[in-house]
């Protein structure tokens, strides 16, 4: 399973990198989006995909058997942080897109004299 | 007292000045400053009874143990003679000051600031025995120099001054940091002292020749060697007191006592010699020939200055000479090292007397152009005494004390000639040749300072102010300074047993055990010899040419503008700014595309370089969790959005796929026994999708017409590239494990240390609480920034191009 999971992760990591290096702002943040899903499955296949139950306490089930949990709390934490990257990315984009009439990065890279 | 204590003494001093500076302003700040010097001065002077007599001072003070650094100040015969030029000057310097210097008008905080750290540079220069604390007191004084040189910083001369000094100055240490480093590792010491002591062996070395040109190239640049000379001039924009002090006493002097400082260790290579005289004695022509064209009186003095510096420079090769000579302290080849710092006294002297005259005419008559000037003879009476004193010492006049200086120069440069050795014999006869030409230019430049300015017609109408004698107080160190010129010619021998023979004993210890044994008389007469007939005919050529000036003056314009160095310098400075500038240009596009492909190329170049450099890739076959109908569903489903949101031409598609995909993400978490993230990531892709179909209600359709295939295709190689990259470490993190995972203890310790059912709640709660903290200050920032965004407006449409 972590070798076919492995594979997934490149997919989406390739998806990722192509749209993030793209014109448009908008296929950029939903590059970051799955750059974000794969390095989260990244962590997890990490950790190793087995353990028959999961993390938590419960009578009758030995240590072995957990799934980590060491990469779950790292996924958790993740999974929240780029939550915010992501709105705020959007609210840039929204304003970028307000202020300046065009979603085109290359347009909006200023010009010579403009610092 | 501490003499490493004595050094930092000035800099300590300063933290007060610009408090004195604000609070007593009815004082002029100078007072406070004269203080240090003339206190310091006090005290080496205490200190020559003991050096005279072979003796030497040292203290230490630790700085960076662990590297074998540390300050140690070492005193002996010619450190003391330049701590006392350097305290001394610098009194009279400061004193001077008080009064050219206006307390009104004038930022004296930042002034003697500057002035005071560059004491603290220049006393640690020559004191100091650790080479990397020279280094850095030498760095220190290129520093103050440079923001003295740009003190009226407000002139454009004074910046492009200061940072061509800068320049020079600093890529010379560089350079001779590098020379610091061969030594220290030839020798494995970084003491100067214990680096002589090891001469014999060093000479062998390798990186022996390289040391050595490496320091020269140190000591040329500081002490304005042709061709590097060019800063020195355009560092007459700093106000004349520090032109006096920095630009003439001391700081140029710094390379002298670096050649001298190290003649010992080098003295034995012929390279040295030939170099060091060779390059003074060419510079020393060079400047004093120039020097006529110059019409600004500091411009003059400066010229004369690198003359000057660059006549001790040859002395001071010459005396390396000493050391291939048999008994060298009882031949004629004993007159160079005395000379050399017999002149260097000689010269601190007169020349810090001849700037201060200039700043005076300066002051007083507001210009410094000769061709406005003549005929202050009469109004300035007083300058005019102290000037022709320095001038007619600087030409080797008698009765000053310069005449007795140029003639040993003469006898050393006549001995040359009988050194045979390293091709001298061919070439030596060049040497008292070159030395007379320079000689008989020196001559009428004097004459030309000096007479251009004070006789002649008077041409009030040419001045910007009416010319009168200076307040007294301003004449003083002048003054004193032209009295001492004639003292050193009454008393020569007692200056030469006090000041000059401790410091010859310590540039030539290979001819001299102790300062008693220098064997050196000066005599006003030697009888009729070859200096004699030498000198009377650089009185009677000077003079003659001096007489014919305006006749001849003209063909210095015949020299091409565009052949000079200081041409040289702005178009190395202008191609450099130019070439930089393209450099950066090249890779800074303005286009974030352009940032985000290096960074995702040098990923790939990076992970694959270190998993084929060090065989790190592995796959671990065994420890699989089987594969189950579930997960290859939701894989399916996963890539499946994933391709769609790449070809998707609509906006909504793109952004429910992304959502697909995030559910699969979750369906996932719930496979692989991770409700806690399968719950947090469902909650959050709700959010995200509605989020993100609310954005993009305002955002534009996704329009790819403008991307071409070639730009697509370089995208889809650097994406492919990662993708194998991260797959390649997916496999190796999984199948490598270094070491034992910290969750066995979590899973074991999570009941009965955190009283806690479910593991990754504690995890994130108890034992990485700070963490989940800051979780929810990055949350809280980008809440910030979302309402900061959506609410602000931006009210100055108009306004946002004035910084064009």
């Amino acid at each position: 399973m972590e070798i076919i999971m492995s594979v997934v992760i490149g997919f989406l990591f390739m998806a990722a990198v192509y749209l993030i290096l793209s014109k448009s702002l908008i296929r950029i943040i939903i590059g970051t989006g799955l750059l974000s899903h794969g390095a989260h499955l990244l962590l997890l296949t990490m950790g190793g995909l087995g353990g028959e139950s999961p993390p938590v306490v419960a009578e009758g089930v030995s240590v072995s058997d957990y799934a980590d949990p060491l990469p779950q709390a790292l996924i958790l934490t993740a999974i929240v942080i780029s939550f915010a990257v992501t709105s705020f990315f959007l609210v840039v984009a929204y304003r970028a897109y307000q202020e300046l009439g065009t979603d085109n990065m290359e347009l909006m890279k200023g010009t010579e004299d403009h610092e | 007292m501490s003499l490493v204590f004595l050094i930092f003494l000035p800099i300590l001093a300063a933290l007060f000045i610009p408090l004195l500076f604000k609070k007593v302003g009815q004082i002029h700040t100078g007072w406070f400053v004269l203080l240090v010097p003339t206190v310091l001065f006090i005290y080496y002077s205490t200190l020559l009874p003991t050096i005279a007599e072979g003796g030497s001072r040292m203290s230490q003070l630790q700085w960076i143990p662990s590297l074998d650094i540390a300050f140690i100040a070492y005193i002996d015969g010619l450190s003391l003679l330049f701590s006392m030029l350097i305290t001394g000057i610098g009194a009279l310097v400061v004193l001077y000051s008080i009064f050219y210097l206006d307390k009104y008008r004038e930022q004296l905080h930042n002034f003697y600031v500057y002035l005071l750290m560059f004491m603290t540079a220049m006393l640690g220069v020559v004191q100091s025995d650790h080479l990397i604390s020279l280094y850095l007191f030498w760095e220190l004084t290129s520093i103050s120099s440079f923001l003295l040189i740009g003190y009226w910083y407000t002139r454009d001369r004074s910046r492009f001054g200061a940072l061509k000094s800068m320049i020079i100055t600093v890529f010379g240490g560089l350079m001779m940091l590098g020379g610091f480093v061969l030594l220290s590792i030839m020798g494995n010491t970084y003491s100067i002292r214990e680096l002589i002591a090891q001469a014999p062996e060093l000479v062998n070395h390798d990186f022996f020749v390289w040391a050595l040109v490496l320091i020269l190239l140190g000591a040329f640049t500081k002490s304005a060697q042709f061709p590097f000379y060019i800063w020195l001039p355009d560092a007459m924009e700093a106000p004349t007191p520090v032109s006096a002090y920095l630009h003439s006493a001391t700081m140029v002097k710094a390379g002298l006592y670096l050649v001298a400082r190290f003649t010992p260790i080098f003295a034995a290579s012929g390279t040295w010699v030939w170099l060091v005289t060779g390059v003074g004695l060419f510079t020393m022509f060079w400047a004093s020939f120039w020097a006529l064209k110059q019409t600004d009186l500091k411009g003059i003095l400066a010229f004369s200055t690198v003359s000057q510096l660059g006549l001790i420079m040859s002395l001071l090769g010459a005396s390396a000479a000493g050391f291939h000579v048999e008994n060298a302290a009882d031949t004629y080849f004993k007159y160079a090292g005395f000379a050399a710092i017999f002149h260097l006294i000689n010269h601190a002297v007169f020349k810090g007397s001849l700037f201060m005259v200039a700043g005076i005419i300066d002051h007083e008559a507001g210009t410094r152009d000769i061709r406005k000037l003549g005929g202050l003879m009469s109004l300035m009476p007083i300058s005019f005494t102290i000037a022709m004193i320095g001038s007619f010492s600087m030409a080797g006049l008698p009765p000053f004390g310069g005449f007795l200086s140029k003639e040993m120069f003469l006898t050393a440069m006549l001995t040359m000639t009988e050194f045979d050795m390293f091709q001298f014999e061919t070439w030596g006869i060049l040497l008292p040749v070159i030395a007379w030409i320079g000689s008989v230019f020196t001559f009428i430049y004097s004459f030309y300072f000096v007479f251009r300015t004070f006789a002649g017609k008077h041409k009030p109408e040419e001045l910007p102010k009416p010319a009168h004698e200076a307040p007294i107080g301003m004449l003083l160190s002048p003054a004193f300074l032209a009295i001492l010129v004639l003292v050193i010619f009454i008393i020569p021998n007692i200056v030469g047993d006090w000041l000059v023979k401790p410091a010859v004993a310590a540039v030539q210890p290979f001819m001299y055990g102790s300062p008693q044994e220098v064997d050196v008389h000066v005599a006003y007469w030697h009888g009729f010899n070859t200096e004699l007939f030498m000198t009377l005919g650089i009185f009677a050529v000077g003079f003659l040419m001096f007489w014919t000036l305006a006749k001849w003056q003209k063909s210095y314009d015949l020299y091409p503008d565009t052949l000079t160095l200081n041409r040289l310098y702005d178009h190395m400075m202008f191609l450099s700014d130019i070439g930089a500038n393209r450099f950066s240009r090249l890779y800074m596009t303005g286009f974030i595309r352009s940032y985000l492909v290096y960074m995702f190329s040098f990923l790939i170049i990076i992970v694959l370089g270190t998993f084929v450099l060090n065989e790190a890739f592995a796959i671990d076959m065994n420890n699989l969790a089987p594969v189950g109908l579930y997960e290859i569903v939701i894989m399916i489903a996963l890539l499946g959005s994933t391709l769609t949101i790449l070809f998707s031409k609509s906006r909504l598609t793109a952004i429910i796929a992304l959502g697909a995909v995030g559910y699969s993400v979750a369906l996932f978490f719930v496979i692989f026994r991770a409700p806690d993230l399968a719950l947090t990531q469902l909650v959050i892709e709700t959010i995200s999708v509605a989020l993100f179909l609310l954005a993009f209600y305002h955002l534009p359709q996704i329009s790819r017409k403008e991307e071409r295939m070639r730009f697509r295709l370089g995208n889809a190689v650097i994406a492919i590239g990662v993708g194998v990259t991260m797959t390649l470490v997916a496999l190796t993190a999984h199948a490598g494990k270094a070491l034992p995972s910290i969750s066995e203890f979590y899973k074991e310790t999570v009941y009965t240390e955190a009283a806690g059912g479910n593991i990754v709640n504690v995890i994130l709660v108890d034992y990485r609480g700070f963490d989940t903290l800051f979780e929810i200050a990055v949350l809280g920032i980008a809440g910030i920034g979302i309402i900061t965004l959506i609410k602000l407006r931006l009210t100055k449409k108009e306004g946002q191009h004035e910084n064009k």
